[in-house]
């Protein structure tokens, strides 16, 4: 008797149609939209010839305008460096602001709002904005990319602070302390350590951003990179590349080195 | 040294949800010196009793007399200066885990140093002898710079009952502080909060479901049951009467 009902139940893995349903129309989909793009093996093949006639314009690189090329690097590293510690220092108090378990919901309802606003575009399109409204120049790529670092490093931050435990925060309120030093003693030192990652995180990303901003006039090196795309001189393209390859590789060692001294840290208070 | 205030709690309840009341007009009054015992099941509202006392809880009604003002009434800045003189030790020992034995102790000082010092860590000179003073007592001496997640639970629980000995309170509260440790090191640390409570004279109030602990340590057991207060007397008082009134049933006593 046992065994006959229990063989109807005794399915291990129930099979859900929903999801087999939804794999079938993606795969529908992913071959309409080829079909639909003229995404084929005959069109890449075209496309390659052009490519390496591309690729041989572009070696070897050429150096020799090298001024144009390190003023344009310096003012992106300006950017990224300028725009980052901006957009920290904005983050800070907005995140704290709009950590729901901290903050009552009438001050994290509009410091939400201001995030979810920052982050609402991509940084090219901000950039536009800025250079139409403010005109040309540094100053919109660091306008920019400090919108995007408040965006990022304020979501991030108040959601480290939503997941921090509270019975140390409640500690501190317990003793009588100012609601200043319940934030620095009691706050702060959960989140100190992740805020460090998405700081050094977002330096490594605004390096990479304020590259490009200066493609729609808003400063840098992207300036100078499209001009040369424009005119054909392949070979400067080629070195501007190397050079920016080279930048991006510099700043993600610095930022590797910034997480190890405060992961070091944290190691060596552990033993 | 230190002087110890009264405690006078007067027809105190507290509901979370409507209608379903955690404590039920509570009135206990406590001398300014001695150790309380609070002894009761979980769930019982031995914890929302001594945490309505400074107000991590809010009482839904009553009144809570303290050096001459209803901590019940106080907000904002008042309530703050009321509970630096309220010392509390916590289960679960609520140290800020990444800061230092050092800075944990200074914790107990934050009510008394202006935001940008603290930031700064620029205590009084007075304050960080202290510190490291009641190190010694509580027996960490040289963990000063130890990060607070470095240390097992009786040096947790140690650094717990220094720093709220920092506030120089009048009041000490203690909810559970043994149940997260062992037998021998819940002895101990039972010891530490009763002879700091002497030698400081400050009256304690403790939480404890462990009864023959309270019995050792307490002057006085404050029996609870379903919100209401059962038994109040000596320790040597308590029978196995009160004991099935407090907990139900009467199995576990044999």
């Amino acid at each position: 008797m046992v065994t006959v009902s229990a063989t109807a139940d005794r399915i291990a893995f129930k099979p859900n149609w929903w999801a087999r349903a939804g794999w079938v129309a993606l795969v529908v989909y992913v071959v309409y939209a080829c079909s639909l793009l003229d995404f084929t093996w005959a069109r890449f093949m075209v496309g390659l010839d052009n490519g390496a006639r591309f690729i041989g314009r572009m070696l070897p690189p050429n150096f020799s305008r090298w001024e144009i090329l390190t003023k344009g690097l310096a003012e992106s590293l300006e950017i990224a460096v300028l725009a980052s510690a901006l957009g920290i220092l904005v983050s800070l108090p907005i995140g704290l602001v709009a950590s729901r378990n901290l903050m009552p919901v009438w001050v994290t309802w509009p410091a939400r709002m201001f995030i979810a606003l920052c982050r609402s575009f991509h940084p090219v399109i901000v950039a536009i904005v800025f250079v139409k409204a403010i005109g040309f120049g540094a100053l919109s790529g660091i306008a920019a990319l400090t919108v995007a670092s408040i965006g990022f490093i304020g979501k991030l931050f108040a959601e480290a602070i939503e997941e921090i435990s509270l019975k140390q925060v409640e500690a501190v309120r317990a003793t009588g302390a100012p609601f200043m030093n319940v934030i620095a003693y009691g706050v702060l030192p959960q989140v100190f350590g992740r805020f460090m990652g998405f700081a050094t995180y977002q330096l490594d990303s605004n390096l990479r951003n304020s590259t490009m901003v200066g493609i729609v006039g808003a400063g840098g090196i992207g300036g100078a990179l499209f001009a040369a795309f424009q005119r054909f001189d392949y070979d400067f393209v080629c070195a501007m590349l190397l050079s920016i390859i080279f930048l991006i590789f510099l700043g993600e060692v610095l930022a590797t080195q910034v997480r190890a001294i405060f992961l070091e840290r944290g190691k060596v208070d552990e033993e | 040294m230190q002087n110890g205030a009264a405690l006078s709690i007067r027809h105190l309840s507290k509901e979370y949800t409507r209608g379903k009341p955690v404590l039920r007009d509570i009135s206990l009054e406590f001398a300014g010196r001695g150790l309380t015992a609070i002894i009761g099941p979980s769930g019982t509202g031995k914890s929302t009793l001594i945490r309505c006392i400074n107000r991590l809880v809010e009482p839904s009604a009553g009144a809570i007399l303290f050096q001459d003002q209803d901590l019940v009434k106080l907000s904002g800045g008042a309530l703050r200066e009321a509970r630096r003189h309220i010392g509390m030790v916590f289960q679960e020992f609520n140290l800020v885990e990444r800061l230092t034995v050092m800075e944990n102790l200074l914790t107990g000082r934050l009510g008394y140093v202006a935001p940008l010092k603290a930031w700064l860590r620029k205590f009084p000179p007075g304050d960080i002898d202290e510190a490291f003073d009641l190190l010694d007592v509580v027996g960490l001496s040289g963990f000063a710079n130890q990060r607070a997640d470095s240390l097992s639970g009786g040096q947790r629980q140690r650094v717990g009952i220094a720093r709220a000995v920092m506030q120089h309170p009048a009041l000490l509260l203690a909810d559970e502080p043994t149940s997260s440790l062992d037998p021998k090191t819940s002895v101990e640390i039972m010891t530490l909060i009763r002879d700091l409570g002497t030698a400081k004279s400050i009256p304690i109030i403790v939480n404890m479901h462990d009864v023959e602990l309270a019995k050792r340590f307490a002057d006085r057991i404050v029996g609870m049951s379903e919100g209401r207060v059962v038994y109040d007397g000596a320790p040597a008082g308590l029978t196995d009467g009160h004991l099935k009134s407090i907990y139900g049933g009467e199995d576990w006593l044999r």
